[in-house]
């Protein structure tokens, strides 16, 4: 037990290390939004919120927020339709090159994101349907589809076959079925998704980036400012992104625990 | 006679290449609880799933109430199905997966709770009916999914081993409740198992299934006293198969040579042939032991091998001199009085009238 107690130990450190690790950055970027100084340096200056009023007095900015919302908003609920359609389809039936339909449906995030970017760019482009919000919309809900399909997935794995059969024993048709069987099962997984899904597009970069055109997300803009000089601006959007994602991120993980402690019990 | 309510006219059914139901010719009369009984992957399932709609048949027509069901979906036909896994949906509480069958029929919210009251109180649980099905015992849970069947008030009620899952002694105690209420309410019940005890002590009437095809139809007493043939004979189980060549036929009685010994057997409406191969069985329970050796009539002589016990009854494992297995059945305090030890020898003896001709050999 001894042992083990010291073992235990270790593990805390290294995970505290790792957490620090990860996020020092964001907290020192967080710790230098309200900084009154210009320049990232210690000692710092006095507290202040001047970097906040001016990230909320430059439209430019409220136009980005605006765009990041309803690209994240839109990519989640179409990615969710397309992942749970998905999913849905691998757990009803069977058919011949399932396989190869699974793992071409799990192939865009293998694909770097630079090279998902460019592609999603020409062909948009070839299409006539670049540079608009929509563009953006497009992209995100191929490139979180399968985070969505494979968080339903997942859930319905875990559902008796015979639930569905017995549905329709009892008189419910497919779509009855549909409505009051399979998507209450998935209920959680659903909202799981939608919050993962919504979070990945809304801190998303570089396919915004290459697709957006004029209709830049937050994380655009961040990267314009950075681009012509230094600016603390930054420092403050940044943390009103993470803790964005970070939410949601967060929420999708609650419907996914709750829904483990549900499986376990029944 | 009580009109047929379910016909199987001569269904098949082929998942491919594979046959899981060779031929099925037989009715289930109204009213009666009939158990189709035999050993996993024998189509009993698959048979249960085909009047459900749940599978179609392959070949032939499966008839309800004189229509043919063959191209009906699922959820138009009312022959609700209790479920081996009971599939309650998990995310409703008791009382609306009972009322889950009145939704999708379409019946308005009142009736819907005064029914599955009705029927949560019928079988006793109404006090769960808020409780999430998780909260609920795998007794209560069972009780609930009855009551989602039952409320639905069908003609034919399907159970596909019901209760697998639970204790013994619950399992005695709901083959209570379900033989109870099926004399209550007058419906056909048709009960899918593997397990002898439970088709016997239920139903009115068992379909012995293997491979696709029956074996015998008849009450749990023809089948237990008077197997149609071998297959039906070894799957009851506790009872002692000889084969051998006819040797003899005269009048009711025949002479049939095995390499036990010489035995006479009631011809029984079997049409002997003499020097034609024939079996015979006799119940485990009907076997006679002796430490003497019998008077005529029909006896072995057999070394003990072992003994089992199920509550009061034991049943003797013995072989005689030709290394065939012989089965008796015999209370323990009657047992008793023998003092017998396993390497012992003893006389086997039995009633002619006792023994089954088997149909084939």
């Amino acid at each position: 037990m001894k042992q083990s107690r010291s073992l235990n130990f270790i593990l805390g450190i290294y995970v505290v290390l790792i957490f620090a690790f990860v996020f020092a950055p964001i907290i020192f970027s967080m710790i230098f939004s309200f900084n009154s100084q210009r320049f990232p340096t210690i000692p710092l200056g006095e507290f202040s919120t001047e970097w906040y009023a001016k990230v909320l007095a430059d439209p430019d900015i409220w136009k980005a927020a605006r765009n990041s919302l309803i690209v994240s908003c839109s990519t989640a609920v179409i990615a969710t339709f397309l992942g749970f359609c998905t999913a849905y389809s691998d757990f009803r039936y069977n058919f011949r090159f399932k396989g190869p339909y699974l793992a071409l449906i799990l192939l865009p995030p293998t694909i770097p994101l630079i090279i998902m970017a460019l592609a999603m760019l020409a062909w948009l482009s070839k299409i006539g349907m670049s540079g608009q919000l929509y563009s953006i919309i497009i992209a995100h809900s191929v490139l979180t589809a399968p985070f969505a399909m494979a968080v339903i997935r997942l859930r319905l794995n875990q559902m008796d076959p015979d639930l569905e059969s017995a549905a329709w024993n009892l008189g419910g048709s497919e779509w009855q079925t549909m409505r009051h069987v399979i998507i209450p099962f998935c209920k959680p997984a659903i909202f799981s998704s939608l919050f993962l899904t919504a979070a990945v597009s809304f801190d998303e970069f570089a396919v915004s980036w290459f697709v957006s055109g004029l209709n830049s997300t937050l994380p655009v803009v961040v990267l314009e400012i950075v681009q012509g000089n230094i600016d603390p601006q930054v420092n403050a959007i940044g943390t009103f992104v993470f803790l964005t994602s970070m939410t949601l991120v967060v929420l999708a993980q609650l419907f996914f625990a709750s829904r483990q402690i549900k499986g376990i019990q029944s | 006679m009580t009109k047929p309510l379910v016909v199987f006219d001569k269904v098949q059914k082929h998942f491919g290449n594979f046959v899981a139901v060779k031929e099925l010719d037989f009715e289930i009369r109204e009213g009666e609880f009939l158990a189709i009984m035999g050993p996993s992957g024998c189509g009993k399932t698959t048979t249960l799933r085909m009047l459900a709609g749940l599978e179609a048949p392959s070949i032939g027509e499966i008839r309800l109430n004189g229509q043919v069901m063959n191209d009906v979906a699922p959820h138009e036909r009312d022959t609700p199905l209790v479920w081996q896994s009971l599939a309650l949906f998990p995310f409703l509480t008791a009382r609306e997966n009972v009322e889950f069958g009145l939704k999708m029929r379409g019946v308005d919210k009142a009736e819907r709770k005064e029914r599955a009251f009705k029927w949560l109180d019928k079988m006793g649980i109404l006090e769960f009916e808020n409780r999430h099905i998780s909260t609920l015992s795998g007794g209560q849970k069972q009780r609930v999914a009855l009551a989602r069947s039952l409320v639905m008030e069908p003609q034919i009620l399907l159970l596909d081993e019901p209760l697998s899952a639970l204790d013994a002694h619950l399992v005695i105690r709901m083959q209570a409740v379900l033989t109870d209420l099926q004399r209550e309410l007058g419906i056909t019940f048709v009960y899918v198992t593997h397990s002898q005890s439970e088709a016997f002590a239920m139903a009115d009437r068992v379909i012995i299934m293997g491979k696709g095809e029956i074996g015998q139809i008849g009450t749990p007493k023809e089948i237990y006293r008077a197997p149609a043939n071998q297959f039906v004979a070894e799957f009851v189980g506790r009872n002692n198969i000889l084969a051998g060549k006819v040797k003899s036929v005269d009048g009711g009685t025949a002479r049939i040579t095995t390499p036990s010994g010489e035995f006479t057997v009631p011809t029984n409406e079997v049409n002997l042939v003499e020097d034609h191969n024939a079996s015979f069985v006799i119940s485990a329970d009907l076997v006679h032991i002796a430490t003497e050796e019998p008077d005529g009539g029909n006896k072995a002589y057999c070394k003990l091998i072992s003994e089992e016990f199920v509550g009061s009854m034991v049943t003797l494992f013995l072989e005689d001199a030709q290394g065939h297995e012989f089965k008796v059945q015999m209370q323990e305090r009657e047992l008793s009085k023998f003092d017998l030890h396993s390497g012992d020898e003893i006389w086997l003896s039995w009633d002619t009238q006792s023994a089954h001709v088997l149909n084939e050999s």
